[in-house]
């Protein structure tokens, strides 16, 4: 596992680079548990100071430093982001080891589950939810309603590895030497399928995120919790624009920025790792691939089969 | 032929479900919740009046019978689907009390149809047309910048590159309206000054959805193709002298684009989720802008005829974009 990381870093300048941000911003939410105040309370700080070196972020015009404000605000998001990936990797991977080593009609009728779910637009059904529940509306209930919508492409990709993985021979082994398919499912099958968890987790995560925040903005939400919806909600709320404060704006808006482009890099190239066809493409240009199947085989790449144009570029959507 | 009729009654009996599963989930979140919208209406229409405890009972027992919410779960949920597909007859909106909900919503719809169409038709074509060009000539530097581009923008959602054109062509370089869609001082209507100012009014919307979608056409189609590029058939019709554009074009991009356009079909429920947080943003008057206006008056009916119209909308586009595959793929059109 280290051994690939070190690989990665030195071969694969998209991870390195997202692996970067990615620690920057997981450093600096970390803070938030060294904060002297308390991000909920207003009126501490002299309000609309710049960025000085007392106020390293400025304060905004409810008197908080946004500095300690912005910590908070990203481990909150962060926070939420882990909480949907993991909620909807579970979907994810029940339906799409099921569907694939089951097959049959259970397959079909979770793939037509699948196929209705792909096609709902999120976004006002997420309106419709808040609208009912208003300020019951807690993260974890936002956080299950989007995880009930965040699994369909990721169950049909584990599905299709799934599929290939029952033809197997260990598989047929397993079966006659009487493993049940529920432990074949999740002992055997599951380690094959979880480099493309991972990878398909942060492409979710850069989802979920961006509708969070995109609620948020609009104030469909607990507007307490400090988190970078809440604090552009905010900015907006007082003109911070008119009124000039912008680095109101910027701090919340870089670090997400900086959060979804090192998060998506990790998805990237963490597929690339996955199939071994593009990452050869890019050690050695075109000639290398169509004659490297066997040799990859030998080389102790990662045992998953060749997903090819399947794992191409995370075709979730974004709010 | 019989295949693709078979293949067009599939997808046709997909988007009916389709269409009853959202139209029926939506139609429980609403009637499941605790809140009850003769409730959420009357505190609404109470709060900037007095009127007498009378006349409020009056217009609860008024309400309630509008709405009908004294009836079973069952006999609301027929009657909604009767209702919805005798024309989409919701009942009055709150929002502009006593238009109809689907009044509202029917005005809104062509916009958010204006913005959707355009945007999708322009950013797939420029995406799959840069990308496939990038997996082609895979030493071009300025393809190259293009990748490394879309890399970068690809991730951030709609709202924030929304948010920040907004932010730069309202306070840094205001050359572009920036709020609504048309001029207040133009006479509506098919006359040139009408149409001038909805393009101009457009111009930023649609840039920044094309903006944001351009990465995943751009990035998709330069996998597809570059793993086309080295198919033996490919290799052939370069060695057999086939001028290059008719290789590029009609060999490789061509049979690249269909999973382009199966993925078309995928996404477009999240593109159209894009669209009507774009709108918001531009305060642009389409769905979007409607949907939030609801939400913030409290208008249940106008909440929910938005979301039944923009979930069977997207699956009717979805339905037309799957029809658009024998154009693509001739083994669709063979038998």
């Amino acid at each position: 596992m280290l051994a690939v990381v070190r690989d990665l870093i030195r071969y694969n300048k998209e991870f390195t680079i997202g692996a970067v941000l990615v620690a920057i911003i997981v450093g600096f939410s970390c803070l938030s548990f060294f904060s002297p105040v308390d991000p909920t309370l207003v009126y501490l700080v002299p309000p609309e100071r710049p960025p000085s070196t007392e106020y390293w972020f400025g304060t905004n015009s409810r008197g908080q430093d946004l500095f300690w404000q912005a910590t908070f605000a990203i481990r909150n998001t962060l926070a939420f982001g882990l909480l949907v990936a993991v909620l909807s990797r579970i979907i994810s991977l029940t339906v799409g080891l099921v569907a694939g080593y089951i097959g049959g009609w259970v397959d079909r009728v979770l793939m037509s589950i699948n196929d209705v779910v792909v096609a709902l637009p999120i976004f006002p059904i997420l309106v419709l939810v808040y609208f009912v529940l208003r300020a019951d509306l807690t993260t974890l209930k936002l956080a299950i309603v989007m995880a009930c919508f965040g699994w369909p492409f990721d169950a049909r990709l584990i599905r299709s590895i799934a599929v290939g993985l029952r033809h197997r021979e260990f598989t047929h082994h397993a079966v006659f030497a009487g493993m049940s398919a529920r432990k074949i499912m999740f002992e055997e099958h599951l380690p094959y399928v979880m480099p493309i968890v991972l990878s398909t987790a942060m492409a979710n995560m850069i989802w979920s995120i961006g509708l969070s925040v995109t609620l948020a903005v609009l104030g469909f939400t607990d507007l307490n919790i400090p988190s970078i919806g809440t604090m552009l909600y905010w900015a907006n709320n007082h003109s911070a624009m008119v009124v000039g404060t912008w680095w109101w704006i910027a701090v919340p808006v870089v670090l997400v920025v900086v959060t979804f482009v090192g998060l998506y890099l990790l998805a990237v190239s963490l597929n690339e790792y996955i199939d071994p066809r593009s990452r050869l493409r890019r050690m050695g240009g075109a000639a290398l691939v169509s004659a490297t199947s066997t040799l990859v085989a030998e080389g102790g790449a990662a045992p998953v089969p060749t997903l090819g144009a399947d794992v191409r570029g995370e075709p979730e959507g974004r709010p | 032929m019989k295949a693709y009729s078979w293949f067009v009654l599939k997808r046709f009996a997909q988007m009916i479900v389709v269409i009853y599963v959202g139209v029926s989930t939506a139609f429980l979140i609403t009637h499941l919740s605790p809140i009850n919208p003769v409730d959420s209406m009357l505190s609404s229409i109470t709060t900037r009046s007095n009127f007498s405890p009378e006349a409020i009972e009056e217009m609860r027992a008024a309400l309630t019978d509008l709405y009908g919410v004294d009836k079973p779960l069952l006999e609301q949920y027929v009657n909604f689907w009767q209702r919805f597909l005798q024309g989409g007859d919701f009942g009055p909106s709150l929002l502009a009390f006593p238009t109809p909900a689907m009044t509202l919503v029917m005005r809104a719809l062509p916009w958010t149809v204006l913005l959707l169409s355009t945007s999708v038709l322009i950013t797939w074509f420029l995406g799959n047309l840069f990308g496939g060009l990038a997996g082609y000539f895979q030493n071009s530097r300025l393809l190259k910048v293009f990748g490394v581009a879309s890399m970068g923008v690809q991730p951030i959602p709609y709202y924030i590159v929304a948010f920040l054109f907004l932010i730069f062509f309202g306070f840094v370089w205001p050359v572009l309206p920036i709020s609504g869609a048309y001029a207040m001082d133009v006479q509506s209507g098919w006359n040139i000054d009408f149409i001038l100012s909805v393009i101009q009014h457009a111009i930023l919307p649609v840039t920044s959805l094309i903006v944001v979608g351009f990465g995943t056409w751009f990035l998709g189609m330069r996998a597809l193709v570059s793993n086309i590029v080295n198919e033996d058939y490919v290799t052939y019709a370069e060695l057999a002298g086939v001028p290059r554009r008719r290789i590029v074009f009609s060999y490789v991009m061509r049979n690249a684009a269909v999973p382009q356009l199966t993925a078309l079909a995928l996404v477009l429920g999240s593109i159209f989720s894009g669209t009507i947080i774009t709108e918001q943003v531009y305060n642009y008057p389409g769905l979007g802008t409607l949907l939030v206006d609801a939400v913030n008056t409290g208008d249940n009916t106008t909440v929910l005829a938005v979301s039944t119209v923009a979930i069977t909308a997207v699956a009717i586009a979805i339905f037309v974009v799957d029809l658009l595959h024998p154009l693509l793929d001739p083994r669709v059109r063979a038998s």
